[in-house]
């Protein structure tokens, strides 16, 4: 592994911490939108972690994931947000 | 025509590991046309239009997309990590009219809002009004240029 | 060496905007502020790591003639920016316009336009919320 494959792993465990924080608000949110909102981060920040060790482990497979999850993501929050709007 | 060639020239930049073979153009191909069947019965221009391909249009995108946009998320993101940590907030919902007609220069004009400085799109009513959250407002009734600074004329420019 | 410094110098910006999204979830008193800072610096963030993986993958590929792995690589982590550029703020604009549909209004704020206007559309509806 070169130099900047050990940072990218570094990033990958700060990103991780960064998840169990904001898990934090998922948890307590007083509200439904306040929960939505952190989950959104969380998948921001998974997406990120995947395109990291893509990068670490040399395997574009990961980085196609990393797509395909956020697409899916963002499709469950919409989702989640026409629930929230009481559409159906 | 616009959708085809996105659809077409993403699916072969995905595939693409080195080599390109006869088949994988093929699949791409008709997977590109299959894809903007789908949508154009939705999309107010019809299939063969070629209004999304002019390369002055194209040429305004990319100008824009580097230049006012990049500037504009940087000094948000500064902005609000400085909101953060000093915690000095003044928030509060407005509405503007920018006056535009298509839905991609609306969906266009709302994503650079949503980005860029101290400000949130939270609904578009049907003749096009915006209702904005903006974190820091000075006025209840500020102008367009306070909201979205140059946006508005930019947008209107590529997507009219 | 001069790489991973590089490198290094993009992903200490994103560390930094990534932790202030993550604080600003507890430290804004809203839903609407916290999908301000939730959005705009995640988004910023993720943005950077790939700037930073973009420009590892660009290197390398340079440095390595004939190994088109690492292009490969550049090229998908470019179409994962586009797809996290748009989708995004849509997420973030569905979810205001949610939170502000299902009643939870702005906590602190000067003007709320927006309430005006659904207030005024119910008293035309005859007095019928929607």
């Amino acid at each position: 592994m070169s130099a900047s494959q050990y940072l990218f792993v570094g990033m990958a465990l700060i990103m991780a911490l960064l998840v169990i924080l904001v898990s934090g608000r998922l948890i307590v949110g007083p509200t439904t939108a306040d929960r939505l909102i952190a989950l959104d981060v969380i998948n921001t920040l998974v997406s990120g972690i995947m395109l990291l060790l893509g990068a670490v482990y040399d395997s574009v497979v990961m980085v196609d994931v990393a797509i395909v999850y956020m697409a899916l993501s963002f499709v469950s929050t919409l989702y989640f947000a026409r629930h929230l709007e009481g559409g159906f | 025509m616009f959708v085809f060639v996105v659809s077409f020239v993403t699916y072969l930049l995905l595939s693409w590991s080195g080599d390109m073979s006869i088949q994988e153009v093929t699949i791409a191909f008709f997977l590109a046309i299959a894809v903007s069947f789908m949508v154009s019965r939705s999309s107010r221009s019809g299939f063969w239009s070629m209004k999304g391909l002019s390369p002055r249009r194209l040429w305004n995108f990319l100008h824009y997309i580097f230049g006012p946009f990049a500037v504009g998320l940087f000094q948000a993101n500064i902005d609000v990590a400085k909101r953060v940590i000093t915690g000095e907030i003044n928030p509060g919902i407005v509405k503007f009219n920018p006056r535009l007609k298509t839905d991609i220069g609306r969906m266009m004009l709302a994503n650079s809002i949503t980005l860029t400085p101290g400000t949130l799109t939270v609904d578009i009513d049907d003749e096009g009004v915006f209702y904005v959250h903006a974190i820091n407002l000075e006025t209840p009734n500020p102008a367009e240029e306070q909201i979205c600074g140059s946006f508005g004329k930019w947008v209107r420019r590529i997507a009219e | 060496m001069l790489l991973a410094f590089f490198v290094g110098l993009l992903l200490l910006v994103s560390v930094v905007f990534n932790c202030l999204g993550a604080v600003s979830l507890y430290r804004f008193p809203d839903v609407y502020t916290r999908l301000h800072g939730a959005t705009k610096c995640t988004t910023f963030g993720t943005l950077f790591i790939a700037f930073a993986l973009l420009l590892y993958s660009i290197i390398r590929f340079m440095a390595v003639e004939g190994e088109s792995r690492f292009l490969v690589l550049f090229i998908h982590v470019l179409i994962a920016a586009v797809v996290l550029l748009i989708s995004n703020p849509a997420g973030a604009h569905a979810l205001a316009r949610a939170a502000h549909r299902s009643g939870i209004l702005p906590e602190p704020a000067i003007v709320d336009s927006l309430e005006d206007m659904e207030k005024e559309m119910t008293r035309q509806r005859g007095g019928v919320a929607l």
